[in-house]
């Protein structure tokens, strides 16, 4: 085999040959194959094309490298499905050019990002992250309201991907900025899926009032609670943004607890898979401490 | 022995490249580190980790990594067919244009122009200067070898065929973008499709960037620094097949519970786990070839790099496979760990055979020995102590990563908010960035020994001039 001078190799052209041969084989089976079935092709009903502003925030996601820390595949796991939302179909990608999944979760998951706040969120929250996680280490994107969309770029990729487009559509497009684009590109991210919240609160089962309103800890342990998920949108001390101040609050515990486990479409999302029933109490009473007397 | 002079002058000139681009890529590296446990270290628009990120692969990947083995493989290859290029000038050309390339490559991904399929991020102009680069590069040594005067082919020269003529495969396929504008294109595959090709490139990236021509340089330059011959030639056969064929299948692993169809993640995991066979041929025939004269270990500085490398080899790719099996990829997939493995393999095995390599190369061609081996001893520490703390330090936060997004409530709810998974990291994340300064220390040791070097040789040169002209 060896030292004869005679082999395999010896010969390179053969031995080129063989070795693309051998490279080839694993290629054509889990790669070139699979392309020729319907199956890597799947398409949701209700899967729509991107339009214009959301190619251009799309082109934004990619040129900022969001796909570094951000995945957009919720895994068929019981932690991704809590956290996130419905595992990915395969049909949701129909339009994706490259696939942005991610190989890294440094923040969290995106696949189901869409709908799940309402637009002054993520306008705030690209602008400062830090308002809303004190030491999130999320880069500021603040430069993106600043900057116009670049509507030659999108049209032309509009064109090249074969999406249907207006006039109008392309008129209305030039007095967007780039955080428009990439907030509208990420409130459609998902939404071909119908929203599911794994835990839901049946509203029969909740108490009318507080069960641990007498307990010495529990404001403080809505406190906590609240300076790590809730400062962004009702501020750092509960005055209102995005969401109401709870000086004003006119909700009963009842109303309060339903909304926090269950979410209000649109305008904030449910805390029930987040938070235990005893959590969310401890936040109803904070809200409750802070109402005008 | 030979009846030519052996031109090393690209040989030199790629060295002296990848190093520089080496060092500008690890600078990068320290900045995003830090961008990772505080957002302040971002700066604006460019200087932000989305976009530096991938300057740091691609410039670590691409300009160092492969800057070494267009200029070692230039070396093996006159040294294996003892005959000289067939075409030097174009070499020349190919390093003075690899240069331009990478530096329009790092300025065009620092500017946001990026494809977005990990490690082929470059936009489509600079694809086709990377297929230009790869042509020129295979036409030379392909040529050389066909032209060979040695008639046997050294093992080393099977694994530099097996890289040219897959990465060729892998990077033409996944680079099949439509342009739209000049520094914007769009995937010819779409979602599902679109994954499998590029983690099917993204794996074998991998495979045949930093697996195959390292594993060149280690075949040669082990037997050269020690004295030793390969313990067993029939191991290497085995092993160097039962790689290059089963390295293809195994893409999908990258993609354990996405919508891909299942059964091409089943394959992939299943190859992924059949790789560690020839793997290990590549790391038993090393350790079996030091075996006939351990004292080699002791006695020749050299024989470390390439045995502790071969080593980080050796779990790497035990490592490797066990993260591929589903029920350990739920638990690491996505968090730090998979950045820990990554860097064993590049800091431990790459690095470590790239500077032994060029520890060997440069004093041989510039007809001297090695400045110091006392700095090159204290070079192999630091960088070994600086990459078993970021590696062992990713894995701690990674596992913990990985356990606190599963986490729950007795009644089923989470018991982390994602965010404290994030903060929970940042003692870790800091330890990083002190782990990559010892690194980059080391570096700084190889950098002044290597320079030293080539002063020393050229003072003896001219010394040696000077008294043949007395």
């Amino acid at each position: 085999m060896s030292g004869n001078g005679n082999g395999l190799y010896s010969k390179a052209l053969l031995f080129t040959l063989v070795a693309t041969i051998t490279v080839l084989i694993g290629t054509f089976v889990t790669m070139f194959y699979p392309m020729m079935r319907d199956d890597m092709h799947p398409k949701l009903e209700n899967l729509k094309p991107f339009t214009a502003l959301q190619l251009a925030g799309r082109d934004i996601y990619q040129r900022e490298g969001c796909m570094n820390c951000h995945t957009q595949t919720v895994r068929p796991l019981k932690g991704d499905v809590l956290r996130y939302g419905d595992y990915s179909k395969a049909g949701e990608f129909y339009y994706d050019r490259p696939h942005l999944w991610g190989s890294k979760r440094t923040g969290p998951d995106l696949a189901r990002i869409g709908g799940k706040y309402p637009d002054d969120w993520h306008y705030q929250h690209m602008a400062n992250p830090q308002a809303f996680y004190e030491k999130s280490n999320m880069p500021k994107y603040d430069f993106l309201a600043k900057k116009k969309v670049n509507v030659s770029q999108t049209v032309a990729g509009m064109k090249t991907l074969g999406f249907p487009f207006q006039p109008n559509e392309i008129e209305e497009l030039k007095n967007k900025t780039e955080m428009d684009a990439i907030v509208a590109y990420l409130q459609q991210l998902g939404t071909a899926v119908a929203k599911k919240q794994v835990i839901l609160v049946d509203e029969k089962s909740v108490e009318e009032k507080s069960p641990i309103a007498d307990k010495v800890k529990a404001v403080a342990e809505g406190e906590r609670l609240y300076k790590i998920e809730c400062v962004g949108c009702h501020g750092k001390n509960t005055e209102g943004n995005i969401g109401p101040a709870f000086a004003d609050s006119a909700r009963t515990d009842k109303e309060l607890f339903v909304l926090i486990a269950n979410g209000s479409e649109g305008a904030m999302p449910g805390y029930a898979t987040q938070f235990t029933r005893e959590q969310i109490w401890a936040l109803v009473d904070f809200v409750n401490s802070k109402k005008n007397k | 022995m030979n009846d030519y002079q052996y031109d090393y002058q690209t040989v030199k000139g790629f060295i002296v490249s990848c190093l520089f681009w080496g060092v500008v890529g690890l600078l990068i590296g320290l900045l995003i580190s830090a961008q990772m446990w505080n957002a302040d270290f971002n700066f604006g628009e460019y200087w932000s980790f989305g976009r530096l990120r991938t300057v740091h692969t691609n410039v670590l990947a691409y300009g160092l990594g492969i800057g070494a083995e267009f200029g070692i493989f230039y070396y093996l290859v006159i040294r294996l067919t003892k005959r000289p290029l067939v075409f030097p000038k174009l070499a020349r050309f190919h390093l003075w244009l690899f240069n331009v390339g990478i530096l329009l490559g790092a300025w065009s991904l620092f500017m946001g122009y990026t494809q977005n399929v990990e490690y082929a991020e470059f936009e489509w102009p600079l694809d086709i200067a990377v297929v230009i680069l790869w042509v020129i590069f295979a036409i030379n040594v392909m040529g050389t070898i066909f032209k060979r005067k040695e008639n046997e082919m050294y093992i080393s020269l099977w694994y530099i065929i097996a890289t040219i003529v897959t990465v060729a495969i892998l990077y033409i396929v996944t680079n099949l973008f439509i342009p739209s504008t000049l520094t914007k294109s769009y995937h010819v595959f779409a979602g599902v499709n679109s994954a499998n090709v590029a983690w099917w490139y993204g794996h074998n990236a991998v495979g045949f960037l930093f697996t195959t021509p390292i594993l060149a340089m280690f075949y040669y330059f082990l037997p050269k620094s020690t004295g030793l011959p390969i313990y067993s030639h029939r191991l290497s056969i085995i092993s160097f097949w039962a790689l290059i064929f089963a390295y293809l299948w195994t893409g999908a692993h990258h993609l354990v519970y996405t919508p891909l169809p299942d059964w091409i993640q089943t394959l992939g995991i299943a190859f992924t786990l059949f790789l560690i066979a020839p793997s290990w041929g590549s790391v038993v025939n090393g350790y079996f070839t030091v075996e006939a004269d351990w004292s080699v270990m002791k006695n020749k500085y050299l024989t470390k790099f390439f045995i502790v490398g071969v080593t980080f080899y050796g779990l790497q790719t035990i490592q490797g496979p066990s993260q591929g099996i589903r029920v350990i990829s739920s638990l690491i997939h996505y968090t730090d760990w998979v950045p820990g493995h990554v860097h064993m393999g590049t800091m431990g095995w790459v690095t470590m055979v790239i500077c032994g390599s060029i520890y060997y190369i440069i004093p041989h061609i510039y007809k001297t020995e090695i400045y110091s081996e006392k700095i090159a001893n204290i070079h192999f520490w630091i960088v070994l102590i600086g990459q078993l703390m970021f590696s062992i330090t990713m894995w701690i936060t990674g596992v913990q990563q990985g356990a606190m997004w599963k986490m729950t409530n007795p009644d089923g709810s989470l018991k982390y908010t994602f965010i404290e998974t994030v903060l929970a990291n940042y003692p870790y994340w800091q330890m990083r960035t002190f782990a990559g300064i010892i690194f980059v220390v080391g570096m700084l040791f190889f950098l002044y020994n290597i320079y030293m070097t080539i002063q020393k040789g050229k003072k003896e040169a001219a010394a040696k001039l000077a008294t043949a002209n007395a």
